[in-house]
């Protein structure tokens, strides 16, 4: 099996996994769902970290630090972002 | 960091990593889940963050990384940055700041997959598999990127909310994916040619502006949902051009969770996805559809002091709000006259529609950050049944989302699409600044019903008069 079959594989496991997480989320939550999905897209840094890092010509690098910094905004933006919005959900009895 | 270890460790060093990303993946998948109850999402958020942050700790180790400065600066930047906006930022204003990071991570993996690609060709040649996910990497990311910022600036209102297009747009954009696709094959046959790199870059740049351009602006919410899908899928891609498990899989979740939020929408507004993107639904050319010039139609009108007498004596209260209440920043007083209400013993509940607001789930944002708990918030399928045994309904800048028509006239452009049935309720409120047509361009025979009274103005004065009038009563 080549590695391309089997990241084929994991990739299609994990958009099955993805279908069956989502599909039963109350509408209250869909703005921070969104958002709090968002910020994992930016996993992306993974790959920005090794190109920046990595051996190579120059104009990868600076592509990689261009990477690192979007990546970087979608990353921590987004987990506060979404943490912000969750912390303003209370219940009636949790009211001060 | 692989240089500062001990041999021993090396040894097994990329194992570990594998394993690693193994449990940050196991964070992702516990996350999301955690996100779908309103008591565990805060919790949810956390175990997604702590999983990319064992994402990227761990791969600092990897042997590939020799350098730190580059990947210092830019996690500062790209941190400051986003810390920034994340702060900074008006709940009402969600919508666009989401949008914007979503351009950010399709753009982050488009410079990903390119960042490979201009490394690769100083140091060995990229199998061909390698150039058709460098290719559709670079597309989709590329696309996501310009899409995002047009959603970002259509609902700021730097680019005009309407739809903009031209006869044959369509088929432009139809035309240049396939084109893109075509090209990236030629491009993995004939990797020497960067010209062709070059073209697939700028016409995926180019897609996202052409094919996000012609959506109207209240159709966005479903233009970011489906854009961060793609930036799912690009960081998918960028995950199969590194051969990064991690990548792959955190990237299909997304993917897959995106593109059912995306439908969720969809249902909501009784639209398909492919009318959404090529309907050029709302903005000038929107059509009348069955509204009907009919003349002497009546509206009964209020004032606050007549409201706050209803509305005080009554037994329950249903508030529906809508785009409206958030463009004028209404929620708290909302939330006051509310309050208000509950104390002289009156049972109020919110009733909002899955679309209500500016993206789903929006007004819920913004009525928790005015303080409303969440359990008084009812979704459409909860209050429907309740609105027989309601007094008042406030419907607070809504207008499609109680349109009768969309049940009564199967002419109309929103036949079809579930509404909230106030009509049901023993009288009706419409908070509005006038009698004009809602998104959908059509009239609303719900303002002349016999049961329904008009209060006329800013949402925001309205509400502020109707609570000075409830503390005179």
């Amino acid at each position: 099996m080549s590695v391309l079959i089997f990241s084929l594989f994991i990739f299609v496991l994990a958009c099955f996994i993805g279908f069956e997480l989502i599909s039963k989320v109350p509408p209250t939550l869909h703005t921070p769902l969104m958002s709090g999905a968002n910020a994992i897209s930016g996993i992306t840094i993974v790959g920005a970290l090794i190109v920046a890092g990595g051996v190579g010509g120059d104009l990868g690098k600076y592509l990689g630090l261009a990477a690192i910094i979007f990546a970087t905004i979608n990353v921590v933006g987004g987990f506060m972002v979404t943490d912000r919005m969750l912390e303003m959900f209370k219940k009636k009895e949790d009211d001060k | 960091m692989s240089q500062f270890l001990p041999e021993s460790i090396l040894t097994w060093l990329p194992d570990a990593i594998q394993l690693l990303y193994l449990v940050a993946t196991a964070f992702f998948i516990r996350g999301l889940k955690l996100l779908n109850s309103p008591q565990t999402a805060r919790r949810g958020n956390m175990l997604a963050s702590v999983g990319m942050l064992i994402g990227i700790v761990v791969t600092l180790f990897d042997k590939q990384i020799v350098s730190f400065e580059l990947i210092i600066i830019g996690v500062l930047i790209g941190g400051l940055i986003g810390v920034v906006l994340a702060k900074k930022v008006a709940m009402t204003a969600m919508p666009e700041l989401v949008a914007v990071f979503n351009g950010f991570g399709g753009g982050a993996s488009a410079l990903v997959a390119w960042g490979e690609l201009a490394r690769y060709e100083s140091i060995t040649a990229i199998d061909s598999t390698g150039m058709v996910t460098i290719g559709l990497s670079v597309f989709i990311g590329s696309l996501t990127f310009t899409g995002s910022f047009i959603a970002f600036g259509k609902l700021k209102g730097f680019i005009s909310g309407n739809a903009i297009t031209f006869p044959g747009l369509n088929v432009i954009n139809i035309g240049s994916m396939i084109a893109v696709l075509v090209l990236i094959v030629l491009y993995a046959m004939d990797p020497g040619n960067t010209n062709l790199f070059w073209v697939i870059l700028g016409v995926s740049l180019l897609i996202g502006v052409t094919s996000v351009i012609p959506i109207g602006g209240a159709d966005m919410p479903v233009v970011i949902s489906l854009l961060n899908s793609y930036s799912g899928i690009a960081a998918s891609m960028a995950g199969f051009v590194l051969g990064n498990n991690l990548l792959i899989v955190s990237g299909a979740l997304v993917g897959a969770a995106g593109l059912i939020l995306t439908n969720i929408m969809c249902k909501a507004m009784n639209r398909s996805l492919a009318n959404v993107i090529f309907g050029s639904f709302g903005g000038d050319g929107a059509s009348g559809g069955g509204g009907g010039a009919d003349g002497d139609k009546t509206v009964r009108e209020t004032s606050a002091e007549d409201l706050a007498i209803q509305v005080a004596y009554a037994s329950k209260v249903v508030i529906v709000p809508g785009y409206g209440l958030a463009v004028a920043q209404a929620q708290h007083i909302v939330k006051e006259v509310a309050s208000n209400l509950e104390e002289r013993g009156v049972q109020v509940k919110y009733g909002v529609h899955p679309v209500a607001g500016r993206m789903p789930g929006h007004m819920n944002v913004l009525l928790a950050e005015a303080d409303v708990p969440y359990d008084l918030l009812y979704d459409m399928d909860q209050i429907n049944p309740e609105f027989a045994s309601t007094d008042v309904v406030l419907i607070i800048g809504a207008n499609d989302v109680v349109n009768p028509m969309a049940k009564t006239s199967p002419g109309s452009p929103i036949y079809g699409m579930p509404i909230l049935d106030v009509e049901d309720a023993k009288r009706t409120i419409v908070f509005k600044r006038s009698l004009s047509v809602g998104y959908a361009g059509i009239d609303n025979p719900l303002f002349y019903a016999e049961k329904n009274q008009m209060f006329f103005g800013d949402a925001k004065k309205s509400l502020q008069a109707l609570n000075e009038a409830l503390k005179d009563i």
